[in-house]
C-alpha cells in the first residue's frame, strides 16, 4: 500500500494498515496492540524520567532543557504548547544521557512522536486506550514512508529522520482527534513537504545539538499540520510525490550535511571546538 | 521494516548505531565463549573511535560483554559493573583496514578460551560479524547463528543441515570459509529457532568439528531468548 492509496480508503487508516499487515487474524491484531500498549508506557516512563532530572549528557551539551521548560512560566498563555515541547525535549535528552527509549523511527527523532501524541492527549485528558490505534497508523506511515527512501540521517538527512517523525506524529493526531483516512495522511504530507531540505548536521556528530530541541520544534510542527488536516486542508501535491521529491532531495545532499557532523552548525567554530574537545576525551 | 521496528526498538540511547549496535557486536562475541572472559581488549575503527566517549560507545561494548541486551537500563554502569565482576577491559583506537566505518575488533580471553572477532555496526542498529578467530564470515544476529569451525573436507555442511532439517528448523543463511583446501574451515548457519541441545551435543562430537557455538538472536530484546542462554 502506498500513501496515495491509504488515503483513498473510506473510514479510519489505522484499520486499513493493521488490516494490510494482518488481514483477518485478530490474535496477531491483538498482540501488536498490547505490543503498542507496552511501548506506550515506556515513552511515558522516559517522558517522567526526563521532565524530572537536569543531569547533563556524556558530552555536556544538553539534560536540563526538558525540565527548564517544564518548570519555566507559562508567558504564552499556551500550555498544549509548552506541554509538547517539553514532553518531546524529556524523550530526547533522556536518549542523551542514557535513557531507554523507543526509537520513533530512529533514537534521535524518538521524542517527536511521544512529544505529540501523549502531550496532546494530556492536554486533552485522553485515556491511552485511544492512542494505540493512533500509534498503529503512525508505525504505518513509518513503515510505508521506509519503502520509498531511507529513513536515516546518514543517508537522507535530517528530513529523513525527523520529517518521518513528524509525519507519523500528524497522521497519529490527526487520527485521534477524528481525522479519517484521508485527513490523516495529509497531516503526513503537510509535515513532510515542510520539512523538505532539512540537513543533518549535528554538533561533534552526536544526538544532542540541534536533534534534542529540534524534537520539540517538529513536535509542534506534526499538530501544525494536524490542525490544517483536521480542518479540511490538503496538499496539492499527492502524497506519494511528496515522499519521491523528499528522497531525491536526500540524494542531493552532500556527505557533509548527513549526520557525519562536518557541515552546517556542526562545522561552526564554536561546533568545531566542542567536537575537538569531545575527540580529546576519547576512550 | 515491521511495525514493531518503526515504533521501536526500545533501546538505551544515544544512537542505534553506535550504542545500540556495539552493544550487539559485544553481546555476540560473549556468547562465542562458554564462560564470561576475564580480559577483554577492544580495537575501535573509525567514527567508532571518533565519537565512542560521547556515544556511549564504550558503556554499550562492556554491556554486551556483560550480556546485557540493548535495551537495558544497566547499560550506563557497564564499566563499573564489569570491574565489579573482574573483567578488565583494554580500548583503544586501530586503524582497522577496509571495514565499515564503524567497526571495533574484539579480543577476549579467559583461563580455558580465546577469541577475536570483528563487527560492524550497519546504522539503525543493524550489525554484521565479519571475521571470527581469522575466518571471514558473515552473519547479521538477527537470528539464532549456528557457529562451527571443523575441518574442511566433503559432506561436512550437508551432515550439519541434516541436523538441521531433522530438527524441523529452516536454514536462514549459511556462509562459509576455509584458510586452505583440506585445511581449517568455518561456517555460520543462521537458522529460525534455536537447535535441540541434543542437536548441538551431536553436532559438537563429531570427529571433524573442533569448535561450535549457538548464538542468540539479539536484533529484539532479552525476553525473546530467555533461559537458553544462561551462559
Amino acid at each position: 500500500m502506498t500513501l496515495n492509496e491509504l488515503a483513498e480508503i473510506k473510514g479510519l487508516a489505522s484499520v486499513a494498515i493493521l488490516h494490510e499487515e494482518f488481514a483477518e487474524d485478530n490474535r496477531a491484531k491483538d498482540e501488536l496492540l498490547k505490543q503498542m500498549h507496552s511501548r506506550l508506557q515506556e515513552m511515558r516512563t522516559s517522558i517522567e524520567r526526563g521532565l524530572n532530572t537536569d543531569a547533563p549528557s556524556r558530552t555536556g551539551m544538553v539534560g536540563w532543557n526538558a525540565k527548564t521548560l517544564w518548570q519555566s512560566e507559562d508567558k504564552l498563555n499556551a500550555a498544549l504548547l509548552k506541554r509538547v515541547q517539553a514532553y518531546a525535549m524529556a524523550v530526547n535528552e533522556e536518549n542523551a544521557r542514557m535513557g531507554r527509549i523507543v526509537a520513533a523511527p530512529t533514537a534521535g527523532s524518538a521524542g517527536t512522536l511521544p512529544g505529540a501524541l501523549i502531550g496532546a492527549a494530556d492536554h486533552l485528558g485522553l485515556a491511552d486506550e485511544a492512542l494505540l490505534m493512533p500509534l498503529v497508523l503512525a508505525a504505518g506511515i513509518g513503515q510505508i514512508i521506509s519503502k520509498q527512501m531511507f529513513i536515516a540521517g546518514s543517508s537522507g538527512g535530517c528530513q529523513a529522520e525527523i520529517g518521518s517523525s513528524a509525519a507519523m506524529a500528524a497522521a497519529a493526531v490527526c487520527e485521534l482527534l477524528g481525522g479519517q483516512a484521508e485527513q490523516a495522511v495529509h497531516a503526513a504530507t503537510m509535515a513532510l513537504m515542510n520539512t523538505i531540505g532539512l540537513v543533518c548536521d549535528p554538533v561533534g556528530g552526536y544526538v544532542e545539538v540541534p536533534c534534542v530541541s529540534r524534537n520539540a520544534f517538529y513536535s509542534i510542527h506534526a499538530l501544525s499540520s494536524a490542525q490544517l488536516a483536521l480542518a479540511g486542508l490538503k496538499s496539492v501535491i499527492p502524497p506519494d510525490e511528496v515522499v519521491m521529491a523528499m528522497a531525491s532531495i536526500g540524494r542531493m545532499l552532500p556527505p557533509e550535511l548527513r549526520e557525519t557532523g562536518e557541515g552546517g552548525i556542526a562545522d561552526t567554530p564554536t561546533g568545531r571546538r566542542i567536537a575537538l574537545k569531545m575527540a580529546d576525551n576519547k576512550v | 521494516m515491521s511495525l514493531l521496528d518503526v515504533i521501536g526498538p526500545v533501546m538505551v540511547g544515544p544512537s542505534s548505531s553506535h550504542t545500540a549496535g556495539a552493544c550487539r557486536i559485544a553481546l555476540l562475541a560473549r556468547h562465542m565463549l562458554i564462560s564470561a572472559p576475564s580480559q577483554a581488549r577492544l580495537e575501535l575503527h573509525g567514527s567508532f573511535a571518533k565519537t565512542a566517549r560521547g556515544h556511549g560507545t564504550d558503556l554499550a561494548l562492556a554491556a554486551g560483554l556483560l550480556g546485557f541486551f540493548p535495551d537495558d537500563p544497566r547499560i550506563p554502569q557497564a564499566l563499573d559493573l564489569a570491574k565489579a565482576q573482574g573483567l578488565q577491559l583494554e580500548f583503544s583506537s586501530k586503524d582497522l583496514g577496509d571495514v565499515h566505518p564503524n567497526s571495533v575488533r574484539i579480543s577476549l580471553q579467559n583461563a580455558q578460551e580465546t577469541l577475536s572477532m570483528t563487527g560492524s555496526s550497519l546504522g539503525g542498529g543493524l550489525i554484521r560479524i565479519v571475521k571470527v578467530n581469522g575466518f571471514e564470515i558473515n552473519f547479521s544476529g538477527s537470528a539464532h547463528t549456528l557457529l562451527i569451525q571443523h575441518n574442511d573436507k566433503p559432506g561436512v555442511i550437508a551432515r550439519v543441515a541434516r541436523v538441521i532439517a531433522d530438527d524441523d528448523i529452516n536454514i536462514a543463511t549459511l556462509h562459509s570459509a576455509r584458510r586452505k583446501r583440506g585445511g581449517d574451515a568455518m561456517m555460520s548457519v543462521e537458522i529460525d529457532r534455536r537447535l535441540a541441545q541434543y542437536a548441538l551435543d551431536y553436532l559438537s562430537h563429531l570427529p571433524y568439528v573442533h569448535w561450535l557455538r549457538i548464538l542468540p538472536e539479539v536484533m529484539t530484546g532479552a525476553a525473546n531468548n530467555e533461559a537458553a542462554y544462561d551462559a
